[in-house]
């Protein structure tokens, strides 16, 4: 089966400063994978390059069916090909409810006429409210987004995300801030979404990762130090040294 | 749950409802009806005053919507009073040559008609030669048309340029400044073809109304203005709504996430940059008419500094807003520097508006930016609580 997302030998560097180091790493079709690893391993960067925010000093970021690359396009080029991205500190449209945001987000056509003529729909609508029910916002769809707590806030991101319906979803850090609950409905969120798409999830809660029940790739240093299951890359002794060792989990 | 346009923007129907009953008002107690409690003089800066009110929902647009704070956008309106004032000009001193030839033993050839009405126009600057950007000068309907479309190619272009390399913030202010310092000192240059620093002038005598009094003249202007203002805000209204509204507010507050949505961003700011140039230069075409004379001066990066003012007072982000403040300040302004704000004797120191409204609208400026973010229009919020 071809890959839907092949990241291949791809290096960054930040004044002098190496945070992606020859890192090689692919996505099926349909996956759920867990990214671990201690600050600074560049898990965010890496979710940088993928949607075009930080462009890569070398190697080669291939894309979908028609094996495209990603690198010579803009960040809007790149969602609208179909990556998603919530980001590590919950960003949404503070100044506008919950339902805007949320529309915003639904996919729809993005150029400024068709936008400029978009007319609300029932199918639409009935999207948003689905969307809403899963993400636990009904109740505060009419609500601008600022008012929300720092939870609610990761949910509506986490919403817009599936309004997006993107075949790659980047999620960065989504339990934070989360009660227990709210972790677990997160979890099955993510498996449930990963079932038709490749869904990626940068975590450091490890009962999260683990709930996940997926592929595990551990980080380090900018380049892939181990892969396979929780339990395997957490009995690993190099993995042990350089991550749990130094006090993380 | 579908509600009209007006139902869901019950604010626009008032604003409407506000300047029809303003509009009437005007018009009743001005000269033209005979009542006269409004002079034709005072009309006239009425009407000029509603252009500049159209002006400001324009900037609030681009700025307090989109978050681009240009301080070009009254170059446009310059471009915009420039391209009627050329056919004002040219119809009225062509009228005025073949009147002075009539009666002539020998038919004048079109191109002594030409010749004389070049030397008429451009003997201030020491020509006669008609430059070539007044060759459509003599048909209204092409000049009318180069009003939408210099500032609408002008915009575009820098607009193009300077959002593609993601020029943002005050490095984006600091090109729109530039650019309208660029044009004012080009117009400045006397074989600019538009007269030099003597500008265009005379354009209150509007052809074909030479014998409708100045009192109907700055009625039927008021009028013009005030429907323009009235098009213009429910235009912008529109576009502010809805899920276009959702984008460029959502550009302002974080443009970044925009584009991670898949939304093109430069593709918006584009787009509304190149409207309120265009709806700029509308408001511009109606001003310089009632104003009588446009020259260089008027587009000085100054002007622009002012159109943002205007909306900072009156709050950024709600186009009544950008009304309030237009008016409110370029009125007040207009009363303190025309010596109608009494002198203060302070015994060892007599200020002198004159001289001190700038300090004034300075302060007033700094304190609404730090005190009252929202400026005179949040007052609305107190009168209208929202149901939650
Ligand atoms: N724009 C930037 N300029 C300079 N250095 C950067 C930049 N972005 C990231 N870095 C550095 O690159 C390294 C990797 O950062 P990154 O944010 O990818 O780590 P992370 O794995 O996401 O860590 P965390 O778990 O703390 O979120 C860090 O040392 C960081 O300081
Ligand atoms: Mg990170």
């Amino acid at each position: 089966m071809s890959m839907l997302l092949e990241v291949d030998g791809v290096s960054v560097t930040f004044d002098g400063f190496r945070a992606i180091n020859n890192l090689s790493i692919n996505f099926a079709k349909a996956e759920l994978r867990a990214i671990i690893g201690p600050n600074g391993a560049g898990k965010t960067t890496f979710m940088d390059i993928v949607t075009g925010k930080t462009k890569p000093d070398e190697g080669k970021v291939i894309w979908g069916d028609r094996n495209v690359s990603l690198l010579g396009m803009s960040e809007s080029q790149i969602a609208r090909e179909g990556i998603g991205r919530k980001f590590q500190k919950p960003t949404v449209f503070e100044a506008q409810t919950v339902r805007q945001n949320l529309a915003m987000a639904l996919k729809t056509k993005r150029g400024p006429f068709a936008v400029l003529t978009h007319r609300k729909t029932v199918e639409n609508g009935t999207r948003i409210e689905e969307v809403a029910e899963q993400v636990g916002l009904t109740e505060q769809l009419t609500r601008t987004a600022g008012e929300l707590s720092h939870g609610q806030k990761q949910w509506l991101e986490i919403g817009m995300l599936l309004a997006q319906d993107p075949r790659l979803m980047l999620v960065d850090e989504p339990a934070a801030g989360m009660t227990p609950e709210e972790r677990e409905k997160t979890t099955d969120i993510l498996r449930e979404a990963a079932k038709t798409r490749a869904v990626v999830v940068v975590e450091h809660d490890m009962e999260f990762v683990r709930r996940l029940e997926c592929k595990v790739t551990v980080l380090h240093e900018g380049s892939v130090l181990a892969e396979g299951s929780l339990d395997q890359v957490t009995s690993n002794q190099t993995v042990i040294d350089v991550y749990l060792g130094r006090g993380h989990a | 749950m579908k509600k009209t346009f007006i139902g869901q923007n019950p604010s626009v129907m008032w604003f409407l409802l506000a300047l029809a009953v303003f509009t009437l008002a005007v018009t009743l107690l001005s000269e033209a009806t005979g009542i006269g409690i409004i002079s034709t003089s005072f009309v006239k800066t009425l009407g000029k005053t509603l252009c500049l009110c159209l002006v400001a929902v324009a900037m609030d647009v681009v700025w307090g919507y989109c978050g681009i704070l240009s301080l070009g956008h009254f170059a446009f309106f310059g471009i915009g009073g420039y391209a009627i004032g050329m056919w004002l000009m040219y119809a009225r001193t062509e009228s005025i040559v073949l009147e002075s030839l009539v009666g002539q033993p020998i038919p004048p050839t079109p191109q002594e008609i030409s010749d004389a009405i070049g030397n008429q126009i451009f003997g201030v600057v020491g020509s006669s030669e008609f430059p070539a950007i007044w060759a459509f000068a003599d048909s209204l309907v092409l000049q009318l048309l180069m009003i939408v479309l210099v500032p609408g190619l002008l915009a575009l272009i820098f607009g193009w340029l300077a959002f593609r390399s993601r020029v943002t913030g005050v490095y984006l202010s600091i090109l729109t400044q530039a650019m309208t310092l660029a044009l004012a000192l080009y117009l400045f240059q006397n074989d600019s073809g538009l007269r030099g620093n003597n500008g265009l002038s005379g354009l209150q005598n509007i052809p074909g109304f030479e014998n409708t009094s100045q009192a109907w003249v700055s009625v039927i202007f008021f009028w013009a203005s005030a429907l323009a203002l009235a098009a213009g805000y429910l235009f912008f209204a529109w576009v502010v709504s809805g899920k276009m509204g959702s984008v460029v507010k959502g550009i302002r507050d974080n443009e970044a996430r925009v584009r991670f949505l898949g939304y093109h961003v430069e593709s918006y700011k584009l787009f509304i940059f190149t409207i309120t140039a265009i709806v700029a230069a509308i408001a511009g075409a109606l001003y310089y008419p009632q104003a009588g004379i446009i020259n260089p001066g008027e587009i000085t990066p100054i002007a622009s500094i002012y159109l943002a003012v205007w909306v900072a007072i009156g709050g950024r982000g709600r186009l009544y807003g950008a009304v309030i403040g237009a008016a409110f300040v370029s009125l007040l302004s207009s009363w303190f520097t025309g010596g109608g704000a009494p002198d203060i004797p302070l015994g060892f120191y007599t200020i002198q508006w004159t001289d001190w409204w700038l300090v004034l609208l300075g302060v007033s400026f700094v304190a609404v930016t730090l005190f009252f973010p929202k400026g005179i229009g949040g007052l609305f919020d107190y009168l209208v609580r929202k149901p939650s």
